[in-house]
C-alpha cells in the first residue's frame, strides 16, 4: 500500500518537475531567438524572407566551441546586374547573436567565404544573404557543441 | 600580458592567375579577440578587445568587407573568393578595437 503510494508521489514529482521545464525552457528559447530577430529587425525590419540559394558549411557536431568552422555559399551569377550585396550570421545560443556581416561586391566572382567562431553551446546557425535587388534568402542549421567555447 | 604582441598577417594569394580564373584568398592573423565575456580571476570582467574589421581592396578599389562580432575565434581565419580580371595589388586590412590597424599587400600578375 505505502509502495503505491510512494511512486504515486513519485509520479506527482516528476509531473511538477516536468511542467516546470516546460514553463522554463520555451522562455529561455524564445529570448535567445528573440535576441537574433532583434538584430535581424535592425536590418531587415519588416522585410519577407525566402529560405534557399545559401549552403552553409557546418560541421553537425563541434568537438570544440572555441574553434568551429562556418562556411557560406551563396547561389548567385555575380555580374554588376545581379549579385550577392551582404551576408550576415547569427548564433541563437551565444552571449551576442551576431557572428559575421561580410559585404560582396561582384569583383568576388563567388559570392563564398570561410571563417572559424566560437560557440557557447548547442545553438542554430542563421545566415541572411542581400541580393543587389534587395531579396533576402535564408538558412539555417543545428550545430551540437560538445565543449562550450565561451571561457570565463 | 603574453598577448600584447602585435600581431602577425598572413595571406596565401596565388602569384599568377589567367584572366577570368576564379582564386581562393585565405588569410589569417595572431589576435586574441578577447570577447569581452570573460571574466578574469578576481571575477572583473576582461575587457572586449577584438579585430573587428578585415577589408580586401584590389587596385585601391574595396572588393570584400567581413566585420566580425566577439564570437569570430582567436587568430582570425577568413577565406573568400576573388575573380581575376587584371595585374595589380591587393590590400588588406585588420582594424583593431584599440584603434590600430594592420596592413599587408599581395602582387597578382595576371596574363
Amino acid at each position: 500500500m505505502s509502495q503505491t503510494a510512494n511512486s504515486r508521489r513519485n509520479f506527482l514529482k516528476t509531473g511538477a518537475i516536468a511542467v516546470l521545464a516546460s514553463i522554463l525552457a520555451p522562455h529561455m528559447v524564445l529570448a535567445e531567438e528573440a535576441d537574433v530577430k532583434a538584430a535581424l529587425d535592425k536590418l531587415y525590419s519588416g522585410k519577407t524572407m525566402a529560405a534557399g540559394k545559401i549552403k552553409l558549411d557546418l560541421p553537425q557536431i563541434a568537438e570544440n566551441g572555441l574553434v568551429v568552422p562556418i562556411g557560406i555559399d551563396v547561389e548567385s551569377p555575380m555580374t554588376d546586374a545581379d549579385y550577392v550585396k551582404a551576408v550576415h550570421i547569427f548564433a541563437d545560443g551565444n552571449p551576442l547573436p551576431n557572428v559575421i556581416s561580410y559585404r560582396f561586391t561582384p569583383e568576388c566572382g563567388k559570392a563564398s567565404a570561410s571563417a572559424r567562431m566560437r560557440l557557447a553551446k548547442t545553438q542554430n546557425i542563421l545566415a541572411v544573404a542581400e541580393m543587389s535587388n534587395g531579396q533576402l534568402f535564408t538558412a539555417k542549421q543545428e550545430v551540437k557543441v560538445t565543449i562550450g567555447g565561451c571561457g570565463g | 600580458m603574453a598577448d600584447e604582441k602585435k600581431p602577425v598577417p598572413r595571406v596565401r594569394v596565388p602569384a599568377n592567375a589567367k584572366a577570368g580564373e576564379l582564386i581562393e584568398i585565405k588569410t589569417l592573423i595572431s589576435h586574441v579577440m578577447e570577447s569581452g565575456q570573460r571574466r578574469d580571476a578576481a571575477g572583473a570582467v576582461i575587457p572586449r578587445r577584438i579585430i573587428n574589421k578585415f577589408t580586401a581592396a584590389f587596385n585601391g578599389k574595396t572588393v570584400f568587407e567581413a566585420d566580425w562580432f566577439p564570437s569570430i575565434s582567436a587568430n582570425p581565419y577568413q577565406s573568400f573568393f576573388y575573380k581575376a580580371k587584371e595585374s595589380g595589388e591587393f590590400v588588406f586590412t585588420w582594424k583593431d578595437d584599440d584603434g590600430s590597424s594592420y596592413e599587408t599587400k599581395n602582387k597578382l600578375t595576371v596574363g
